[in-house]
């Protein structure tokens, strides 16, 4: 039912004449306009990361003992299968690209296999963290009671679960994104010849698998060192 | 093809046959700004009968009409309607909406169904805000008033601590928030592609210069009060302990990251609203505009600057010194390219054929009452003054006159500046000049005598005050009766000239910007009946009439 769009001719006063730029078929609008859209999640993680900044120079110490209880193991997983995934995301636009959908396909659902699995590890973590009493709303984490945490540790812990959370719903919402980029291959609206839906999918996880990189090191690397005979994992 | 062009893409979804669901549906850019308008202006004014209601409880000293848990839950409305459903979106809604695109010729911004979904997440965010007005007991059918009681600003820990509906208000503000965020992102992308040919960044008409650097600061302030928000969020329902004293965290940092964003949004509303007079004054001076270059640079260097002063709001609230010293330096600077501005606009006037319509009356009553509050703000910006003056009324004052008196003012000059560019007829003349006058003596007696009460030690945002202060008071309030008369004048002007004005053509002013050029007026689906090739500056005047002219082809024959 769409037309074919044609774009328009402006004539100048020598004759001349010069394509009109519509916003149908605007592959570089589409690709400025998600870039742009990029910059408002950098600025998002980039102001928790300024308040993450500012507390660890507040509590110094107290950051690094309670980043030496995070599992490094898991978390390092997950860092690699992130990793991974920002890979097999790569490699469908790539074979797109090039023509091969199905392999484009494949590739996608290797991701969405992927970035389950990130969120089946982030489960196990966060579980044990709950059995060993430490979650939002927990005792360890409120203030005036026996168990309390000291001031650090709890502001530490409460940023790792906002900023790990709210990078986990951008992972939920990429599976999301996926899964509909998938219905649209199927459809044959994003094709080889027009693949500005893809293309965009591929930043958006890249940049999920980017704030990761910068998540893993702040959080599950600062209290790795042995600081002041500090005990390892759990 | 039997379709025609409207059926195919001018509604988000389907096709329907009814002017309502067309309406409702529509991607129109024109169409969805002349919405916001009716759902903003609708909201205006309950924010204005809010502060006419705070008026009279502030006639005379003492309780009269409400209690003072009342008045700070009015002010809080009159804050949040005021700035989240009014002024954020303001110009850029409205006028970036309809007029932006038909002043760099295009068909339509680059996004029009994000344009539509953008529209109806601010009416989510609307209905948001409304329902945090209220308590719902279902058991018990009652409706109590609750809203926030914390002040537009929601600090930390109040805010944290009341019982009032601060979490809904902080949804209604975020996705607010998003609304202007995906605004400004689709306006930065149809700049960036849709001018037209020839068309390059120094021959776009200013008003697409203020809406430019406004877009940028839309999408990169933003999204910090949108994280700030959701951090206050987690605080409020997890106790994270971010802004929380109790847990070592620091309620400082709440107003570090909510100026942040919130400092550059003073320039955000600002920005396009100097568009416009950008736009008004050489229109009706008839004259090429003075320092082309320097205006659209100057839009661009205020956006910049806006980060770096969100410090002088902080000057009381604990900062080292060398901060506020630096802060307030920067602060300064602002006065800079605003100056520029400022003096341009008055060189444009120099020696030119002054025509005294209605828009440029507001536009030039702005200069006056800009030029009040920008100085103002100046000096409060002096970390010694500001010590004595802040949390005074005559913050409160300044605040006033930059917005009300810079933005607000300027809004209502594009209104009747495109008024019969939208409508395609127009108001009548003498009682527009009549709501001018009333409005523009009207905000000098409601806010002049708060600067000398503020500078005598009446607090803001109290409900009761000192026998001495009571002539402020009762000035002020006789201010805002004339001031809310002359705006209702001037609506009620507006909405006959819309039903029963006289049609005028395409255009009434004479100007030479592009929007001026359309087949109809209003304009059609899709504007120009062709794109122009533009190889002219914008407000080319020779004797005082328009250089540049058009056939019904868009082929310039002057």
């Amino acid at each position: 039912m769409s037309h074919e769009y044609v774009p328009e001719i402006a004539v100048d006063r020598e004759g001349k004449e010069h394509e009109v730029q519509g916003w149908q078929d605007d592959i570089y609008g589409g690709k400025l306009g998600f870039w742009l859209f990029m910059f408002t999640e950098v600025m998002m993680f980039g102001s928790m990361f300024l308040v993450l900044t500012y507390y660890f120079t507040l509590h110094h110490q107290d950051f690094l003992n309670a980043s030496a209880g995070l599992n490094r193991t898991l978390g390092g997983t997950n860092t690699v299968v992130l990793l991974f995934s920002a890979l097999t995301m790569g490699l469908g636009l790539l074979k797109m690209r090039a023509g091969d959908v199905k392999g484009a396909k494949l590739m996608i659902w290797a991701t969405i296999f992927l970035a389950l699995v990130f969120l089946g590890i982030k489960a196990v973590e966060w579980n044990a963290e709950i059995h060993h009493g430490i979650f939002l709303t927990l005792p360890a984490l409120q203030a005036g009671n026996p168990d309390s945490l000291p001031f650090g540790q709890i502001l530490f812990f409460g940023m790792y679960f906002t900023m790990t959370g709210l990078h986990g719903f951008h992972i939920i919402i990429g599976i999301g994104i996926m899964i509909w980029l998938l219905k649209r291959i199927n459809a044959g609206k994003v094709r080889p010849d027009h693949h500005i839906l893809h293309f965009n999918i591929a930043l958006y996880w890249d940049l999920v698998h980017l704030i990761w990189v910068f998540v893993f090191p702040y959080f599950y690397m600062i209290g790795a060192g042995d600081i002041g005979g500090v005990a390892h994992g759990h | 093809m039997s379709k025609t062009y409207f059926d195919e893409t001018h509604c988000a979804i389907g096709h329907p046959k009814s002017t309502f669901w067309q309406w409702m549906l529509t991607i129109d850019h024109k169409r969805i700004g002349i919405m916001y308008a009716a759902v903003m202006f609708t909201f205006f004014f309950v924010a204005v009968l809010t502060a006419l209601a705070m008026r009279f409880e502030l006639y005379a000293p003492g309780a009269q009409y409400m209690d003072g848990d009342t008045f700070n839950q009015a002010f809080t409305l009159h804050g949040v309607i005021m700035v989240f459903l009014f002024i954020i979106p303001g110009i850029p809604a409205v006028f970036g909406n309809i007029v932006m695109p038909l002043m760099i010729g295009a068909k339509d911004v680059s996004f029009p169904r994000l344009n539509w979904f953008t529209f109806w997440l601010y009416i989510v965010g609307c209905l948001v805000a409304l329902a945090s007005l209220f308590n719902f007991n279902i058991q018990e059918g009652e409706l109590l008033f609750n809203f926030a009681d914390t002040g537009w600003t929601f600090y930390a820990p109040y805010s944290l601590n009341t019982g009032t509906n601060v979490i809904t208000t902080l949804v209604a503000a975020f996705i607010l928030g998003m609304a202007s965020i995906l605004t400004g992102l689709n306006f930065l992308v149809t700049i960036h592609r849709l001018r037209a040919p020839g068309m390059d960044f120094f021959k776009m008409p200013l008003f697409v210069w203020g809406i430019y650097a406004t877009a940028w600061i839309q999408l990169l302030a933003t999204p910090v009060v949108g994280i700030t928000l959701i951090l206050a969020m987690m605080e409020k329902f997890f106790g994270i302990g971010i802004f929380d004293p109790s847990k070592g965290g620091d309620p400082v940092l709440f107003q570090h990251l909510f100026w942040i964003y919130s400092h550059p949004a003073v320039y955000l509303m600002i920005l396009p609203a100097f568009g416009i007079m950008s736009e008004i004054i050489p229109t009706f001076s008839r004259r090429e505009v003075f320092g082309y270059r320097t205006i659209a640079l100057s839009s661009a260097s205020i956006a910049g600057i806006g980060y770096i002063v969100w410090g002088h709001h902080l000057f009381t609230s604990g900062m080292s010194d060398i901060a506020k010293t630096i802060f307030s330096f920067l602060t300064f600077f602002v006065a800079i390219p605003t100056g520029v501005k400022f003096y341009d606009w008055v060189a444009t006037m120099y020696k030119g054929k002054i025509v005294l319509a209605t828009p440029m009356l507001w536009a030039l009553g702005t200069i006056v009452t800009f030029a009040i509050g920008g100085l103002t703000g100046v000096t409060i910006a002096m970390v010694g003054g500001d010590i004595h003056l802040q949390d005074t009324y005559y913050s409160v004052a300044h605040f006033h006159y930059a917005i009300l008196g810079g933005v607000v003012f300027l809004l209502f000059a594009g209104l009747h500046y495109w008024f019969p560019l939208v409508t395609g007829k127009m108001y009548n003349e003498t009682v527009a000049k009549l709501a001018f006058w009333m409005n523009f003596v009207g905000i000098n007696l409601l806010w002049f005598p708060m600067f000398i009460a503020g500078y005598l030690g009446m607090p803001r945002r109290y409900f009761d005050y000192l026998p001495e202060f009571e002539i402020y008071h009762e000035v002020s309030f006789w201010g805002a009766i004339m001031l809310v008369s002359g705006l209702f004048i001037m609506f009620y002007n507006l909405i006959q000239g819309w039903r029963k004005g006289e049609a005028v053509g395409v255009n009434p002013w004479h100007a030479t910007t592009l929007e001026w050029h359309m087949p109809t007026s209003p304009p059609p689906l899709e504007n120009h009946t062709k794109v122009p090739y533009v190889d002219f500056n914008p407000y080319e005047y020779h004797h005082g009439e328009p250089v540049v002219k058009f056939d019904e082809n868009m082929k310039r024959i002057d």
